[in-house]
């Protein structure tokens, strides 16, 4: 059980690495454009307000953000601070919620 | 004018500063000895002179002197080596050499670790072989060629000497890592089409400190002395044991 935890865990942060790096292109490109006659928050809300794509775009970015960081902090959390097994698990586990919460709040605040 | 008792004597032979850790598992320090320099000496004739010349309390370990045993690796001015076939010349670029036990390892005393820790992940990473046939049958053919066979091929040369393991980041982070070296044996035999035990290897280095715990760092490849690369043995794992899992979903 534990070692196909390991299998998925690792698969997850490499495939959510690869959904950040194209992300990430995707939401620096479009701030350089935005940012072309000024930056304001009412252009950034009239692009983002009652947009579907935007909204599932940056969803999936959080989403991705959150598994892959958490993951991350996991490990953070086994070679620097030697916490391992149920609490480092716990601990993954809540970061990860608590990344997609804010996360998805700050997405349905300027898409809303 | 010269006379003969103004005669210049043999060139003074040039001498090596060499610091050697001195202690056991409750801690040491470094001692300074001055070893003369001789051509094409290695990093073990250095310590070899030191004991039998200079303080014959030093402990070290070697036995073979030609790269195939893996019992003389230490740190040599930081870098795990093997010391047999290390030359001073290519380590001493100041005349100085800093010789300690292996890192990653305890201490037993002076120069010798305890490698015990090493060898009991090989066990843990079943990095023994484990076959159907009976001696009463006749040998396995394998043909070299193979993909699988060059895959084991590739790592199968490993002598054991710890290098890898002292260069490794992961396993002073994680004191529970495998380590490149039971890795790398673990793979060999995945890699063994005689071997029964692929999947029992496959899940016993699939744990939490096994080789996912792998960040690629590559400081294993780096320093082996056999130049073998137990990074991609790893990379080889994590790819078997992924396809594993895949099945074992489908399955279910």
């Amino acid at each position: 059980m534990s070692r196909r935890r390991e299998v998925m865990l690792w698969t997850a942060q490499r495939a959510t690495a690869v959904v950040l790096a194209v992300c990430v292109v995707v939401h620096l490109v479009t701030i350089i454009y935005a940012v072309r006659g000024g930056l304001t928050a009412a252009e950034i809300l009239a692009r983002t307000r009652g947009s579907i794509a935007w909204g599932t775009f940056y969803s999936v970015f959080v989403i991705a953000a959150a598994v892959h960081g958490a993951i991350g902090l996991r490990t953070v959390a086994a070679e620097w601070l030697g916490i391992r097994g149920d609490v480092a698990e716990v601990g993954m586990s809540l970061a990860g919620l608590l990344l997609t919460i804010v996360g998805l709040r700050a997405v349905a605040a300027v898409v809303a | 004018m010269t006379t003969a008792s103004e005669k210049p004597g043999p060139a003074p032979v040039p001498t090596l500063r060499v610091a050697v850790w001195r202690g056991g598992a409750e801690g040491g320090r470094y001692q300074a000895f001055d070893v003369p320099r001789l051509p094409s000496q290695t990093v073990l004739d250095v310590v070899t002179h030191i004991q039998r010349h200079l303080d014959p309390t030093l402990s070290y370990r070697f036995a073979c002197r030609v790269g195939m045993c893996g019992s003389c690796a230490m740190m040599v001015n930081g870098a795990p080596r093997w010391t047999c076939r290390t030359h001073v010349d290519n380590v001493a670029a100041d005349a100085a050499l800093e010789l300690a036990p292996l890192a990653n390892l305890p201490v037993v005393k002076d120069l010798v670790a305890d490698m015990g820790e090493f060898f009991e992940k090989w066990a843990r990473a079943q990095g023994h072989f484990k076959g159907a046939a009976t001696r009463a049958e006749p040998f396995a053919v394998v043909d070299p060629a193979t993909a699988a066979r060059r895959e084991a091929d590739a790592g199968i040369e490993c002598i054991g000497c710890g290098v890898c393991y002292a260069a490794c980041d992961i396993v002073a982070w994680n004191r529970d890592y495998l380590g490149p070296a039971a890795l790398n044996r673990a793979w060999t035999l995945v890699n063994d089409v005689r071997d029964t035990a692929r999947e029992e290897r496959l899940e016993a280095v699939a744990g939490d400190a096994g080789c996912h715990s792998c960040h690629t760092l590559m400081s294993c490849t780096e320093h082996c002395p056999k130049k073998l690369s137990p990074t991609r043995a790893i990379s080889g794992l994590k790819r078997a044991t992924w396809s594993l899992a895949i099945a074992a979903v489908e399955e279910a």
